[in-house]
Parts: structure tokens; C-alpha cells; sequence
């Protein structure tokens, strides 16, 4: 097998998601296409020849030359900051990929789904959602996403109409819309409580987050072996 | 080298130590595992090394404990490009697990409890190179690092140090494990960035 190469990526749209994060889309000539839930390796140059690399989950299934990230600000982080706001329409950056065979959906599956993301998490299990529109899948989805406040949402427009079979329900875990039922806090088991437990999970967010969420799935009776994780950062809601 | 990215001088240099190439430093200690954590009780825990000549070898947790244990400080190092320097940890040499096995095999594959898999050559286990981990800084292995007890191979990228280590399968062949067959490298030398299949 061939070395994954590196490619030049030029970006050629920028999407804001929220007050800190925003959608890059690139554009990657020779890019060989990759599935729902992989991810890339971005890696930037300095002048001096200094270079650094970070992990980012693409958001969008396959079109063409074109791989769309969604990144959010870590605060006093080395590369979210350059890509959040330093980084115009085009400049170039690295890029190599598609990495990852285990945290991916394929359109052909037809097993019901469960997402739960934390945060920026919410990234791959939102190229799920998409690619499964894009096959025109009946696969019935329903997405769990946690997060902070509610203008800390991304994709809000494009979840606000759901594709038929995708079900929706946010959590927020410091602040809630006004008369919101559920109260603010952190992921619980009755947040997950209702679905089959015959149903495949994929749940991804920073690791506390992570190991939260599928810890209740096992205590509410799905197989380990059925719940895949991807972890993001060491911290964070 | 790469193509300059505009307006990207980097933050991190100041730390100025040795990393291999595409790491970054951190002083967390992230996480990374493929599904839940599982949870295992020590009653039940046992530790297995099986030979290629059908033999099983094992060990309870008691036993485990009783065998002389190393405190090694290592640096540790996640394909997820992340680098931990000076981890402290206490466990056994697998020079001590595999005094007494008889074997000509070459490869090794780790399993683990939950179903994990990762494979690497017999030899990149011995000579003080390997150990199966019980304690980290000092504490009880954490579940979520690994815990009651991890493989530990500095020396190649992290998803080689199997977590909830359950045995280690000799073999005259090499039998690529969970990562291995996902898109990631055979053997995994972070000095030679060896991440993915190819590289
Ligand atoms: C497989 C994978 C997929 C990922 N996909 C995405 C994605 O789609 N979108 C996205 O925004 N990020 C994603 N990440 C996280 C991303 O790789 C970087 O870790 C993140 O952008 C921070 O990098 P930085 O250089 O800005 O911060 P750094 O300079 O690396 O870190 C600065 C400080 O923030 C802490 N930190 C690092 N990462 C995080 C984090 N994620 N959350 C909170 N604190 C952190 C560090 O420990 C450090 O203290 C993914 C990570 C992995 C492993």
C-alpha cells in the first residue's frame, strides 16, 4: 500500500458555525474520496521550516476535490486559532488522508443509528447525517447533541428542517433556551433511555464526554461492541 | 519540507525538546481507545501469554503482583500526534513474564479485554523494551488508561500498549490487530512516523 501523501489544500469557502468555530472548506486536487466519519491530518509550515500537524474529522461525505472541516477554537491552542483566524480564502495548508476504517458509516447499512456528540464532536456524526441524505438512505437516525449553550450549536439551519428518519434532541449543559423542560447539566442516563438497544452508537466528543455517554449505553444494555467512540481532546463539556 | 502555510509561525517551539517528527507536546494525558471502557473485576482478571506450541501460560492478579516489578520513566507518544514526556509507571518486564516460556515464535499479537487487538514483533517485547503496567504516577491504573492493567511499549506509537491487557499470543506469523487492519501501520515507529499503512 501506498504512502498517504501529503496534498496541498487550498481553501475556498468559509462557513460560520457559531461565535467560535467555523467550516473550511478545501479544495484538494487529486483527493482519492473518503467515508462518513474518517478523518484528515492538517499540517502547517512555518517559515523557517517549523511544521505542526492536528487531527480534523471531515463534515461532509465525498464530493469531488472538496473536504469541508468544522473547527472550533481551543483556546491559546497552536493550530484552532490560525485556522479560526488567520486562515483566508486562498491560502493553502496541508493535508492527508482519509485516516480511520472503524468510526465510519456506510450508506449501505441499514441498521438504525445512534449519534451522540459533545461539542465539536458532533463534526463526523454530522458527515453521517449527510451522507445518509446524499444516499437517500431510510437507515432511521437519531441524533443526541450536547452542548454548552444554545448558540454554541453548529449546522443549527440545516437541523432545524430534519431529513425524514433523523430524529434530534439537544442537550445543553450550562444554559437552556427559554422554557426548555430538561434542566441544564451534563449527559445522563434518561437522556439516552427510549431507543432499541438494537441499534449501533457512535459517540464522539472530548473523553470525559465520551466515556460519560458509553458507559450509559452499556448500563442501559447495549453491546460494547456496538458503540464506537472517537475522542477529541483531553477536556472540555 | 512543506509548503509555508501564510501567517503561521507556530506557538509551541519554546518548548524546545526532541519530539519525533509530526508530535506536539502535552501535559494532559488524552485518551484514546475505539470503544467504551470496559470494567474488569481482579477476582476475575487473569493475564495469558499462549505459545505457538499450544501451551498456555497464566497468571492471576495476585501472582502478577508477587513477581518483581520496574518503575520505568518513559515518553509516550499517540499517533493522534500527541507526546507525554517523563511518565512514571510500575509494572512487570515481560523478561520476567516469559522466563519460563518456551517459544520460537517471532510475532506476538496483544488481546485485550473488551476485544482489542494490536500485533508487533516477539523481540520489540523483550529485553526490558516491555512491561504489563499496574500502576501510573504512583495510583492504581485508572479503567479509562488502561487499567487494572495495560501493555507498556514506549518505544512505538501508543495503540501499540495494549489497554486492559488480557494475554499476548505467540506466533510464527504476524497477524495485523484492531488498528492494523483500520488503515494504521504494521509496526508503528513514531522516529520514523510510521501512522498509517505505507508510511
Ligand atoms: C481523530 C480526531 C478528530 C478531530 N476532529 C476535530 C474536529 O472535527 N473539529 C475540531 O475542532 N477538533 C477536532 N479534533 C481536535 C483537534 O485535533 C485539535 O486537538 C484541536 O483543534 C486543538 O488543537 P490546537 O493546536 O488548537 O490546541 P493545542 O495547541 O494542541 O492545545 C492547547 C491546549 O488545549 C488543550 N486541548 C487540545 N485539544 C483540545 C480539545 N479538542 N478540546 C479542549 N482542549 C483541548 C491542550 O491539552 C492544551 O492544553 C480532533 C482530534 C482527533 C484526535
Amino acid at each position: 500500500m501506498p504512502r498517504l501523501p501529503w496534498r496541498v489544500a487550498k481553501l475556498v469557502e468559509i462557513r460560520q458555525e457559531t461565535a467560535t468555530a467555523r467550516t473550511l472548506v478545501f479544495q484538494i486536487p487529486g483527493w482519492p474520496g473518503h467515508l462518513a466519519g474518517q478523518h484528515v491530518d492538517v499540517r502547517l509550515t512555518a517559515p523557517d521550516g517549523y511544521s505542526t500537524e492536528r487531527s480534523y474529522s471531515v463534515a461532509a461525505p465525498e464530493q469531488g476535490d472538496r473536504v469541508e472541516l468544522t473547527v472550533e477554537l481551543v483556546p491559546d491552542g497552536e493550530v484552532s486559532p490560525y485556522l479560526l483566524e488567520i486562515l483566508e480564502v486562498g491560502d493553502e495548508v496541508e493535508i492527508r488522508g482519509p485516516v480511520g476504517g472503524w468510526f465510519v458509516w456506510r450508506p449501505d447499512h441499514t441498521t438504525p443509528v445512534l449519534l451522540v456528540a459533545g461539542g465539536s464532536g458532533v463534526v463526523p456524526l454530522m458527515a453521517m447525517i449527510r451522507a445518509r441524505r446524499a444516499a437517500g438512505s431510510s437507515a432511521p437516525f437519531r441524533l443526541i447533541y450536547s452542548v454548552r449553550e444554545p448558540d454554541q450549536r453548529f449546522y443549527l439551519d440545516e437541523l432545524a428542517n430534519p431529513d425524514p428518519g433523523l430524529d434530534i434532541a439537544y442537550l445543553f449543559t450550562r444554559k437552556t433556551p427559554d422554557g426548555w423542560a430538561r434542566p441544564p447539566g451534563r449527559i445522563t442516563q434518561a437522556d439516552l433511555t427510549g431507543a432499541s438497544t438494537d441499534i449501533d452508537s457512535y459517540v464522539c466528543g472530548p473523553t470525559g464526554f465520551v466515556e460519560a455517554a458509553a458507559d450509559h449505553l452499556i448500563a442501559l444494555g447495549h453491546a460494547p461492541d456496538r458503540i464506537r467512540t472517537e475522542r477529541f481532546g483531553p477536556t472540555g463539556g | 519540507m512543506g509548503i509555508v502555510s501564510r501567517g503561521f509561525f507556530g506557538r509551541r517551539r519554546e518548548e524546545d525538546v526532541k519530539l519525533p517528527p509530526g508530535q506536539y507536546l502535552t501535559h494532559d494525558f488524552p485518551v484514546l481507545s475505539a470503544g467504551p471502557t470496559p470494567r474488569i473485576g481482579l477476582d476475575r482478571w487473569e493475564f495469558a501469554i499462549d505459545t505457538e506450541l499450544g501451551e498456555t501460560h497464566r497468571w492471576s492478579w495476585p501472582e502478577l503482583l508477587a513477581l518483581p516489578s520496574e518503575t520505568p520513566t518513559v515518553d509516550l507518544h499517540c499517533v493522534t500526534k500527541w507526546s507525554k514526556l517523563g511518565t512514571g509507571w510500575q509494572g512487570v518486564s515481560l523478561d520476567v513474564l516469559m522466563e519460563n516460556v518456551e517459544t520460537g515464535a517471532e510475532y506476538a499479537l496483544a488481546y485485550s479485554y473488551g476485544g482489542y487487538t494490536t500485533n508487533l514483533p516477539l523481540e520489540d517485547l523483550l529485553d526490558g523494551k516491555a512491561w504489563i503496567a499496574y500502576k501510573y504516577d504512583g495510583d492504581d491504573l485508572e479503567p479509562r488508561h488502561g487499567g487494572p492493567a495495560r501493555l507498556l511499549v514506549p518505544h512505538l506509537y501508543l495503540w501499540k500498549s495494549a489497554k486492559w491487557v488480557r494475554g499476548i499470543r505467540l506466533m510464527n506469523e504476524d497477524w495485523p490487530g484492531f488498528w492494523e487492519t483500520a488503515g494504521y501501520h504494521n509496526y508503528g515507529d513514531p522516529w520514523r512516523e510510521q501512522r498509517y499503512q505505507g508510511d
